[in-house]
């Protein structure tokens, strides 16, 4: 009896109430998801808005800071080139880094194209700070012409024998240490004495004086 | 009194459905842009603090200036020291 109660009006009402709920409930849905959205691109435009506003100025700065440093750079490889000369500069360089020298200069391009001298094999740092200061350091004395003065694998002794220094030219034969020890080749006899109460001295003879 | 009723079976048996898949790609798709964008929001605000340094750039560029004078004026120095290779 119920059913026949249902007419087909009925069933349309029903079906139109069911479309708008779930037009309002999918609706409303999406309203507060794009409302989240909208937070989060607020939050990301303020962000993004203070990037903007802190690194406006860094330009600038790192130009100014590019062109100190380039100006340094400027100096120090004339500076270099002016007293060294442009080869021994390239090895002077290659020397403390190596490898240095297939970039050369970059203020003086023919500098790549030089071979660069083995500075840094044949002077210690030291020895050459020495050379470039002052006429009279004892590299001055050696012969540039000759033969590596510097041993690479064992350059240590190499470059202690430049300096004319006896300190570095032991006798070759000095006399030995000691051995001690129970396992010693010379044993020696422990004294009796060594140890016991120091013997007084009569006392007529303390008293005569 | 037939046609009404097949309309209604329309409505319910095709419109119905189709508006909530149609309704449910929309709200899904929305859904899924909420984490992207609180990721892109935490980003950029990472970013920023990342970039509260950049004001230090202005104390190295004080610096870079005061090394290099002082570069210069050892520069100048050794120029008047030690002689020309040439």
């Amino acid at each position: 009896m119920v059913v026949l109660a249902i007419g087909p009006g009925t069933v349309t009402v029903v079906a139109l109430l069911l479309i708008v709920l779930a037009l309002v409930y999918y609706l409303v849905s999406t309203i507060l998801a794009l409302s989240a959205i909208t937070s989060g691109l607020d939050e990301a435009i303020a962000s993004v808005t203070e990037i903007v506003e802190k690194s406006a100025p860094v330009n600038d700065v790192v130009d100014s800071i590019n062109g100190q440093l380039d100006a340094g750079v400027d100096l120090l490889e004339g500076l270099l080139v002016k007293k060294a000369g442009l080869v021994d500069a390239v090895g002077l360089v290659d020397g403390l880094y190596p490898g240095a020298a297939a970039a050369g200069f970059r203020n003086f391009p023919e500098s790549t194209s030089i071979e660069a001298p083995r500075i840094s094999e044949v002077y210690t740092k030291g020895t050459l700070t020495l050379a470039r200061l002052g006429r009279e350091a004892p590299i001055a004395a050696a012969n540039p012409a000759g033969p590596v003065l510097r041993n690479v694998e064992g350059g240590s002794l190499a470059a202690r024998l430049l300096y004319p220094s006896v300190r570095h030219t032991a006798p070759p034969e000095l006399p030995r240490s000691p051995v001690i020890g129970t396992d010693a080749p010379v044993q020696y006899e422990q004294r009796d004495d060594i140890g016991a109460p120091r013997k007084r001295l009569p006392a007529s003879r303390v008293g005569g004086g | 009194m037939t046609l009404w009723w097949i309309g209604d079976a329309v409505l319910l048996v095709v419109v119905l459905p189709v508006v909530v898949y149609l309704l449910h790609g929309v709200l899904s798709a929305s859904r899924s842009i909420v984490p992207s964008v609180r990721g892109i929001a935490a980003t950029a605000a990472a970013g920023s603090k990342d970039l509260d340094a950049a004001a230090l750039l202005l104390t190295t560029q004080s610096q870079v200036e005061q090394t290099v004078a002082g570069v210069a004026n050892y520069g100048g120095s050794l120029d008047v020291i030690i002689d020309d290779a040439e």
